[in-house]
């Protein structure tokens, strides 16, 4: 899930600067999940928006706001209302909101900053396992990620900089290669720590990433 | 061949100290520091953006120091270059001069003056030694357009070190990690500080046993007092000053701390002496107490 959190409101009123009349978009996904713009979030929204001025032309909460065909298909119940408005709030990740800008052709804010993929361990507590790295290591660690779980990605064992168990960036932060050596341990697994990891290529990193698959519809997978 | 390999070679207890460099561009007070212990050291280690304070760099630093006569060991931390800038700065040093390196992770950028920089890590220490090994066979880390290793004009050829934390509470994983270091191609090794002679003693039976063969220098920080050793017990990861050494510091009057600091640190290397190779030394400043450590601890 792609952990998230609203922007200030000041931020997000600055940003509408200038503009009056604004149409409200969110996410039905991840945004909902980390309440930042699922359906409660957006009735929330208006009302603080229209209390600063603004008036609001509707609320869309879409399912997933990051898949084109289902944003442009949802926007279709609420053209005169995106057509009304001077702009799109999006109250989603990065990723939404440049969906919805690009999909809508209509000028997108955005009103969360985006964090990480994330694990929802409760609600209001999310943990990054993972920075897809597009190579993954997991089957070398243990099912253990340094690339996330080591402040600095190490893959051939710790830093000096552990202490009891913590990270030296936070003594709040688990080191990564202390839970890597005691699974390993536990496990009876600790000559996998012996083994040499070469430098990762970085090449599966470079931005902007894009994944096609080699044919329309590869053998075995249903549409 | 530097003179830190023959010494070490030969078997000698060897000597290293090290300088920091500044923060702006003045080099007097890190000349200074290499003039005053350059006679009773082997080689000099040059920090490398220590505690991620951004500062005047180690491969200047070192450069100047090869000018002036005195052998570097130059630090390089993975923090703050990819891959490309790390294999350029060892062909930068070699031809500067310098034939020691010492491999490290280095401190996260969150524990220095640039909270808000984007912090590397492209290769880890055991991969830039792995690097460096590479450099040296006349090849680099990338592949030509045919995916063969590319070719250098010119190889250079280093003595590679690395470090080791002796008195981690995850001492186990630090000696495994050793051994990756060693296996990439490290051939002396200069630890975090240690305290305890006893500990130190287990990590080096410890070392031995798993057959690590490379020499090992005990790393002394110079406790200027006190307080230091408070903040380095609370603050530094892997540095235990014990407790007996923290009530002998708590007795001394103010205006012993730097003998009691030379005392001290002799006192240590005596101690460890016959379980290693070498001792560096890390004065933090404290230049003119390198020479008196050396003295006091050779006697």
């Amino acid at each position: 899930m792609i952990i998230q959190k609203q922007k200030a409101f000041e931020d997000i009123l600055k940003s509408l600067e200038g503009e009056q009349k604004v149409f409200l978009a969110g996410c039905a996904d991840c945004a909902a999940a980390c309440k930042t713009g699922g359906e409660e979030e957006l009735v929330e929204m208006k009302a603080r928006l229209e209390a600063a001025g603004k008036s609001i032309t509707g609320t869309a909460v879409f399912d997933t706001a990051c898949q084109l065909g289902a944003v442009r298909q949802k926007a279709r119940e609420y053209e005169q209302a995106i057509k009304e408005a001077d702009s799109i709030l999006v109250m989603a990740c990065g990723t939404g909101a440049q969906t919805i800008g690009e999909t809508l052709e209509k000028k997108a804010h955005i009103g969360v900053d985006s964090l990480f993929v994330g694990q929802v361990n409760r609600l209001g507590k999310y943990t990054e396992r993972c920075s897809t790295c597009g190579q993954c290591v997991l089957e070398a660690f243990e099912g253990i990620c340094p690339v996330t779980r080591c402040a600095k990605g190490l893959l051939n064992g710790p830093c000096g900089g552990s202490k009891g168990g913590k990270c030296e960036i936070d003594p709040e932060k688990d080191c990564g290669w202390v839970l890597i050596y005691k699974k390993m341990e536990a496990l009876g697994k600790l000559d996998k720590m012996r083994a040499y990891q070469p430098a990762k290529d970085q090449g599966s990193r470079h931005t902007p990433r894009q994944f096609t698959w080699p044919k329309k519809t590869p053998e075995g997978i249903k549409k | 061949m530097s003179k830190l390999e023959q010494s070490l070679a030969a078997g000698h207890f060897t000597f290293t100290g090290e300088v920091g460099p500044p923060k702006g561009v003045d080099l007097h007070h890190v000349m200074e520091g290499a003039a005053v212990m350059k006679d009773k050291v082997v080689a000099i280690n040059v920090t490398d953006i220590q505690t991620a304070v951004m500062r005047l760099g180690s491969l200047a630093v070192s450069a100047k120091l090869v000018e002036a006569g005195v052998e570097p060991v130059f630090q390089m931390v993975c923090r703050d270059r990819n891959r490309l800038a790390l294999q350029s700065d060892l062909l930068n040093a070699y031809v500067l001069g310098i034939r020691n390196v010492l491999a490290i992770t280095g401190d996260h950028v969150v524990k220095g003056d640039h909270r808000d920089a984007k912090p590397v890590y492209d290769l880890d220490s055991v991969q830039l030694l792995k690097a460096a090994t590479i450099l040296e066979s006349g090849s680099d880390m990338g592949k030509d357009f045919k995916g063969r290793p590319n070719k250098l004009e010119g190889a250079p050829k280093f003595f590679k070190g690395c470090v080791v934390t002796p008195c981690s509470d995850m001492v186990e994983a630090q000696i495994l990690k050793l051994e990756k270091k060693v296996a990439a191609g490290a051939q002396f090794c200069q630890t975090q500080a240690v305290y305890d002679a006893a500990a130190f003693e287990k990590f080096m039976n410890e070392v031995r046993r798993r057959n690590i063969q490379i020499p090992i220098m005990v790393g002394i920080v110079v406790l200027k007092g006190l307080g230091m050793a408070k903040y380095m017990n609370e603050n530094v990861p892997g540095v235990v000053v014990p407790e007996p050494l923290m009530k002998e510091l708590s007795e001394t009057p103010k205006d012993q701390t730097k003998k009691k600091a030379v005392e001290v640190s002799a006192r240590l290397i005596k101690q460890m002496k016959p379980m290693c190779q070498g001792a560096h030394i890390m004065p933090l400043g404290w230049d003119d107490t390198v020479g008196q450590i050396v003295d006091a601890a050779s006697a």
